[in-house]
């Protein structure tokens, strides 16, 4: 936890020990949670904090292996086909499929690597249940199978971080393999840290206030209720605007920046007031 | 793992049980690693045992809740007025009075002792004051099998907690100083919080007694509560009421992509000639990957009729609000509401609705009452016809919510028979459980014939297995 607190993450003692965890066992984390809690932010603070390579992978719907895990340059492939055709086929066949081919994509370069990485799938929710399952062979043996070359193992175990909107239901064999953990809201004791961590010219009485306005608004039934990312920018633009102390009038001009739905604007404003 | 059952593995193995009765699904894998886990944690450290054993045993964030109130049953800590409690307990009776006795502890005192751990959030104190709070004024007797709701009332009703939190907010109040109506509203919400957290201090501290009074087994039992898909919609307390409204959006965009997966799964189009050749264009054309058109979905025309009388409005509500989620999965969606006559209400619902209040603007905006605010199916089916019936044609799916409690009026079946002529489907959604169908006031059986599916959904997993079923092509051509 003070670890984290180095790099400018603030965990509180779930999140720590959660890590902690994870990388004593050798297993991946599923962190879910609303968006803008932190949840990428983990892996990089993470990665930082060992001084390892970050590997993203970004899911979105449609991503396949030869997106994710590897690819044959096919192009290149056909080239040195063409090249020398007068050669024999078996060595050809041997040559093209070699290593010198192979378009190496985020889950393998993560495997390959010679240092120790932290790899991090985000938004893993928005794959089809399908591509969930090229996972699997690396979150539990850190291997990659490639008919063509046999298996390649892990020379370094990577740390794996997989975030999740909770957009659908992952599939039982993934979760299965990982640590589970859920990162909410934090209190408005520990936003108030968060924000002046962030932030670090923002006066804490300021700082206060924001994350009480913040927690007010979360408990209000709202289309979206506002992540700390953007209570974060809510304070860079206060700080901007040079308003050292929130009033109704700076709070209604300022609104925008964390609602983004009119009809919340609207509500919020009105609830605010009323008081 | 050498032993073959050690206490905290005996520990783990009923903690797992008593999660899968809870409804949290826990494989064996999972309680292995969680045991795995266990060997490298300080297990003195509670909140780090609990947050290992979450993070190995529980893999949805629905499940947290049913998983924190197991743990706190089954790794629950001494009661915190120990010390007092179990010699008087043994049997030497009142008047040995234990080693709090010297601690004065009358209601008043004891208010003042929480108000100033409250103050300063000095959480020691305040779990000291609880615990000699629960002792005193609970009333706490042995034996006696409740889930300690009773008790947790009566400890906060005899402490006078309306006034702790006036006293509460008038001290933060002069602590800060002067303070305009938003820091006024701000330091009323910081107010509620500490009592909150209070209320969960006494609330834990009764349960540690409950356990060690009656073990853990029989508590937990006590305490176990449906999951949210589970819980039943006409009997839900407004706890629960937000869980569900939270649970909907998530549930409805899982099923929306299930459902399109299924779809892509059931048939391929065409191949698609254009794409194809392009995509070749990098393998020097040769065709590697074959591209296909994807098939027209087929989309239901949707009418919802929903019954939007007082006890049915909840369920109304919540049918609408699915229903709606959904509407990407319908060519078009209308809904009508009726009491004892009907009104369409499409207009009322569109993007960023707020269902709660659109409801209740349709009670009263819409024409929904005619006489006196009694459900009247046959009226309504009526009027539907008169009004709506050359719209519903064969392309249309006809969905009615309600429990046909039709206050012995004319239950008018050859109007619903009309609607379901005219339809491609009829399906009726009925909140109530299969054996109060046809008792008392009900006719549900007089409507079930006309009706080409009549479903029992009582809670948000099966109101979801049905909207799944609507929306699959698999009903085309039934008619």
């Amino acid at each position: 936890m003070e670890a984290l607190r180095r790099v400018d993450y603030l965990a509180d003692a779930r999140i720590a020990q959660v890590a902690f965890l994870a990388h004593r066992l050798g297993k991946p984390i599923l962190v879910e949670g609303p968006a803008g809690v932190g949840k990428t932010e983990l892996a990089k603070a993470l990665a930082t904090l060992w001084e390892r390579r970050l590997i993203r992978l970004q899911c979105y719907e449609g991503l396949d292996e030869s997106k994710a895990l590897y690819e044959w340059n096919y192009k290149k492939q056909l080239l040195r086909i063409q090249a020398d055709s007068d050669h024999d086929w078996d060595d050809l066949e041997a040559d093209i499929f070699s290593e010198e081919f192979l378009l190496t994509r985020p889950l393998l370069e993560a495997i390959r690597s010679a240092e120790p990485v932290v790899l991090l799938v985000d938004e893993i929710d928005r794959v089809e249940i399908e591509t969930e399952a090229l996972l699997l062979e690396i979150l539990s043996d850190f291997q990659v199978s490639i008919p063509e070359l046999g298996t390649i193992t892990s020379t370094t175990q990577p740390f794996v971080v997989l975030t999740s909107n909770n957009t659908r239901e992952l599939s039982e064999a993934l979760k299965r393999r990982c640590l589970f953990l859920y990162i909410g809201y934090p209190d408005a004791a520990r936003e108030q840290e968060i924000l002046l961590t962030r932030v670090p010219e923002l006066p804490e009485k300021l700082a206060a206030q924001i994350a009480g306005i913040v927690r007010s608004i979360r408990q209000m039934d709202l289309k979206k209720a506002p992540s700390v990312s953007e209570s974060i920018d809510w304070a860079r633009t206060l700080l901007a605007l040079a308003i050292d102390h929130l009033d109704t009038a700076a709070v209604t001009d300022t609104l925008h920046v964390l609602l983004k739905y009119q009809t919340d604007i609207d509500k919020a404003t009105a609830e605010l007031i009323r008081h | 793992m050498t032993t073959t059952t050690s206490p905290i593995t005996s520990l783990i193995t009923a903690f797992v049980g008593e999660l899968r009765a809870a409804g949290v699904p826990v494989s064996m894998v999972e309680t292995i690693d969680a045991m795995r886990a266990i060997e490298v944690v300080d297990i003195g450290d509670r909140e780090a045992l609990r947050a290992t054993l979450a993070s190995t045993m529980v893999k949805a964030e629905r499940h947290l809740e049913a998983f924190d109130t197991a743990f706190d049953v089954f790794f629950a800590l001494a009661p915190s007025g120990q010390a007092s409690m179990s010699p008087s307990g043994v049997g030497s009776g009142a008047g040995d009075g234990g080693g709090a006795g010297g601690e004065a502890a009358s209601p008043e005192e004891l208010r003042q002792a929480l108000l100033e751990a409250l103050m300063d959030l000095d959480l020691a104190a305040l779990s000291g004051a609880v615990g000699t709070a629960v002792d005193r004024l609970s009333g706490f007797e042995k034996g006696r099998p409740v889930g300690g709701t009773y008790y947790l009332y009566r400890t906060l009703r005899r402490l006078d907690v309306d006034q702790l939190e006036a006293m509460l907010a008038q001290a933060m109040a002069a602590e800060a100083g002067d303070l305009d109506d938003l820091e006024r509203r701000l330091l009323a919400e910081e107010v509620a919080s500490r009592l909150e957290q209070l209320r969960e201090a006494v609330q834990e501290e009764i349960r540690r007694r409950l356990v060690e009074d009656r073990g853990r087994d029989a508590v937990a039992r006590t305490l176990r509560k449906p999951l949210t898909e589970d819980v039943d919609l006409m009997h839900a307390t407004r706890h629960d009421l937000d869980a569900i409204e939270e649970a909907i959006v998530p549930l409805t965009r899982k099923l929306a992509a299930r459902l399109a997966r299924r779809r892509r799964l059931l048939r391929r189009g065409r191949l698609d000639f254009r794409r194809t050749v392009r995509q070749s264009l990098a393998t020097g054309g040769v065709p590697m990957d074959p591209k296909f058109r994807s098939p027209r979905p087929h989309r239901p025309e949707v009418f919802l009729l929903c019954d939007i009388s007082g006890s049915m409005a909840t369920f109304a509500r919540f049918t609408l609000q699915f229903t709606y989620a959904m509407s990407t999965q319908f060519s078009k969606l209308r809904s009508f509401a009726f009491i004892d006559t009907v009104d369409e209400v499409t207009d009322f619902f569109g993007p960023g609705t707020d269902f709660p209040n659109a409801l209740a603007r349709i009670a009263t905006e819409a024409e929904v009452v005619l006489h006196d605010g009694h459900s009247d199916y046959g009226t309504a089916f009526a009027g539907f016809v008169d009004r709506f019936g050359k719209e519903v044609t064969p392309r249309s799916t006809v969905i009615i919510t309600g429990d046909a409690r039709n206050n012995y009026r004319q239950p008018q079946d050859d109007m619903l028979g009309d609607i379901a002529r005219r339809a491609r489907a009829l399906y009726w959604l009925n909140p109530e459980p299969v054996s109060y169908w046809d008792t008392g006031d009900s006719v549900m059986g007089r409507y079930s014939p006309w009706c080409d599916g009549v479903y029992e959904v009582r809670t948000l997993r099966q109101l979801e297995a049905f909207v799944e079923e609507l929306s699959l092509p698999v009903k085309a051509g039934r008619r």
